[in-house]
C-alpha cells in the first residue's frame, strides 16, 4: 500500500494534514493516495454547516465538537474561508473560535481557502472529507462560507446540512428565500439570547411549513446560544435522528451518490482543463485557434468542438 | 502543482493586543499567502499542534515584550523535538537588540522589531521558505 495513505489509516496527524495538503495543490501523489483511501471511507457521518455571515457557526461547531466528544466520538473539522480573487490569498479565522479544541488529540482542524472554485467549496474539500474519513473520525464537520458569499455547494458534500440563522431584522427570511431552503435539513437559530427571537423561530417554522421539498420529514426549528451552550445537546440529537432517518431510507444512499457524482464533474473539470490549457501538447493548438476566432476565421463554438473532437479521439 | 505557502499567526500570552498580528496576517493574505489566524492566549505546545494540523511553512508569532522569550524558546524546542525544522520561523514585537541575537542563536529565522514594514516579511518569508 501506499506509504502517506497507510499512515493515514492509522490516523498519524502529520501524514493527514501532509495528503490534506497534496489534495490541495492538485499534486499527482494525492491521486495515487486515494486510490488507497477511499475503500477505507463511508463510515464518517458528514455534517455541512452553512448560514449567515457571522452567525456563529464556527463557535457552535466547536460546542456541537464539545458534545461529540463527550459521547466519545472523534472529530475532523473542516473550515472554509474564502480566498481572495484579488490576491490569491485567504485569511482563516474560524479557528479562533475553536481554540479549546486545539489539544484535544481526537480532534483534527484544517482551515481551507476556497481557491479557484467559484461554488464556495474548494474541489479538495471531497478529498479532505474522505481523508478524514479514512483516519478514523466519526463525525466530519465541513464549515462553509456564509450564504450570499458563495453559492449552497455544501448539499453535495454533507450526510446532515444545519443552516444557522440569527435573531432580527428578517435576514434570515431573506437566506431562506435566497435557495436555502431545499438544502437545510435542520435549521439552528443561533444567539437565542438575542430579543426577537420567538418572532424569527416562528417565521422560521411558516417557512417550513410551505416548504415541500420532502414529504416525509418536516425539518426542526432550534434555538441555541453557542456561547454558553444551552440548546446544544437537544441540536446534537437532532442532528443524530437525521442521521438515523437516512440510514433507515433510500435517502442515504443517494445523498451519497450524488457527492460522487458532484466530485466526479469536479475532477473531469479539473482534469479537462489542464490538458486545454496547461500541457504544451494542446497549447499551441489553443492558441492558434484563438487567433482564428479573433481574426473572425471560425466561431467560438467550432473551435471548442474542435479541441474537445483532438482529445477524446 | 500549485502550491501556496501557508502561514500560521499568532499572538502568545495574556495580554489582549493582537492589532499588529492582524496587520501582519493581512498583509501576508495580500502576498498571495493563506493565512491561519489562531488569535489570543496561544501556548507553545497549542502553537505547533495547530502547526502540524494545518501543515504551515511558516510560524509567524506576535509579541510585545520580551516577557515571551521562554514562549519562543519553548516553540524552537518543540520545532526540534518533533523534527519540523523545515517550517519557517519568525517572531515580531518590541524586541530588545541584545534579545534578537539569544533568539536567533535558538533558532528563530527572522526577528522583525517595530517599524518594520510589512512588505520587508513578506520579502523574508518568500526569500527563506522552503516548499
Ligand atoms: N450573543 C451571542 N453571540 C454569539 C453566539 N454565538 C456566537 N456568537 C458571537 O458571534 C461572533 C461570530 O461568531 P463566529 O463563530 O465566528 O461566526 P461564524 O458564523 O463562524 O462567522 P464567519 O465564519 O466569519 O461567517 C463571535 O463574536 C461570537 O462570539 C451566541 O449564541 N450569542
Ligand atoms: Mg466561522
Amino acid at each position: 500500500m501506499n506509504d502517506i495513505a497507510s499512515k493515514v489509516l492509522k490516523g498519524e496527524p502529520r501524514s493527514v494534514a501532509r495528503l490534506i495538503t497534496l489534495a490541495e495543490n492538485n499534486s499527482p501523489d494525492a491521486a495515487i493516495a486515494m486510490k488507497d483511501i477511499h475503500p477505507n471511507t463511508g463510515e464518517a457521518h458528514v455534517i455541512g454547516i452553512t448560514g449567515v455571515m457571522g452567525g456563529g457557526k464556527s463557535t457552535l461547531i466547536s460546542e456541537i465538537t464539545r458534545e461529540y466528544r463527550k459521547q466519545g466520538k472523534k472529530v475532523g473539522i473542516i473550515a472554509i474561508d474564502p480566498t481572495s480573487p484579488f490576491s490569491g490569498g485567504a485569511l482563516l479565522g474560524d479557528r479562533v473560535r475553536m481554540m479549546e479544541l486545539a489539544m484535544d488529540e481526537g480532534v483534527f482542524i484544517r482551515s481551507m481557502g476556497t481557491r479557484g472554485m467559484l461554488g464556495g467549496l474548494t474541489s479538495a474539500v471531497y478529498d479532505v472529507v474522505e481523508i478524514l474519513d479514512a483516519s478514523g473520525k466519526d463525525i466530519v464537520i465541513v464549515e462553509t462560507v456564509g450564504v450570499g458569499q458563495a453559492e449552497v455547494d455544501v448539499i453535495k458534500i454533507a450526510d446532515s446540512t444545519l443552516v444557522v440563522l440569527v435573531p432580527g431584522l428578517g435576514d434570515s427570511i431573506q437566506t431562506i428565500k435566497a435557495g436555502v431552503m431545499e438544502i437545510a435539513d435542520i435549521y439552528v437559530i443561533n444567539k437565542a439570547d438575542r430579543p426577537d427571537v420567538n418572532q424569527t423561530v416562528a417565521e422560521v417554522k411558516s417557512l417550513v411549513d410551505i416548504d415541500c421539498s420532502n414529504k416525509d420529514r418536516k425539518k426542526p426549528v432550534l434555538t441555541t446560544n453557542a456561547r454558553n451552550g444551552e440548546g446544544i445537546k437537544e441540536l446534537v440529537n437532532e442532528i443524530k435522528k437525521h442521521k438515523k432517518y437516512l440510514d433507515n431510507s433510500k435517502e442515504f444512499d443517494n445523498k451519497r451518490m450524488r457527492r460522487y457524482e458532484a466530485e466526479l464533474i469536479e475532477i473531469i473539470k479539473k482534469r479537462l482543463m489542464n490538458l486545454i490549457f496547461d500541457e504544451s501538447k494542446f497549447k499551441e493548438k489553443v492558441e492558434s485557434l484563438i487567433y482564428k476566432i479573433f481574426k473572425k476565421e471560425v466561431d467560438p463554438y467550432t473551435a471548442a468542438d474542435e479541441i474537445l473532437g483532438k482529445i477524446l479521439k | 502543482m500549485e502550491r501556496k505557502i501557508r502561514v500560521l499567526i499568532a499572538k502568545p500570552g495574556l495580554d489582549g493586543h493582537d492589532r499588529g498580528a492582524k496587520i501582519v496576517a493581512r498583509a501576508l493574505r495580500n502576498a498571495g499567502m493563506e493565512v491561519i489566524y489562531t488569535g489570543l492566549h496561544q501556548t507553545a505546545d497549542m502553537i505547533i499542534e495547530t502547526a502540524i494540523q494545518e501543515d504551515v511553512d511558516v510560524i509567524g508569532l506576535s509579541l510585545l515584550s520580551g516577557a515571551h522569550m521562554t514562549l519562543f524558546i519553548d516553540v524552537t524546542k518543540l520545532l526540534k523535538k518533533k523534527n519540523m525544522q523545515d517550517v519557517l520561523f519568525i517572531g515580531g514585537g518590541i524586541i530588545p537588540k541584545e534579545d534578537v541575537s539569544v533568539l536567533k542563536k535558538a533558532g528563530v529565522d527572522g526577528v522583525f522589531g517595530p517599524g518594520t514594514h510589512t512588505e520587508d516579511i513578506v520579502v523574508f518569508i518568500k526569500n527563506n521558505v522552503k516548499l
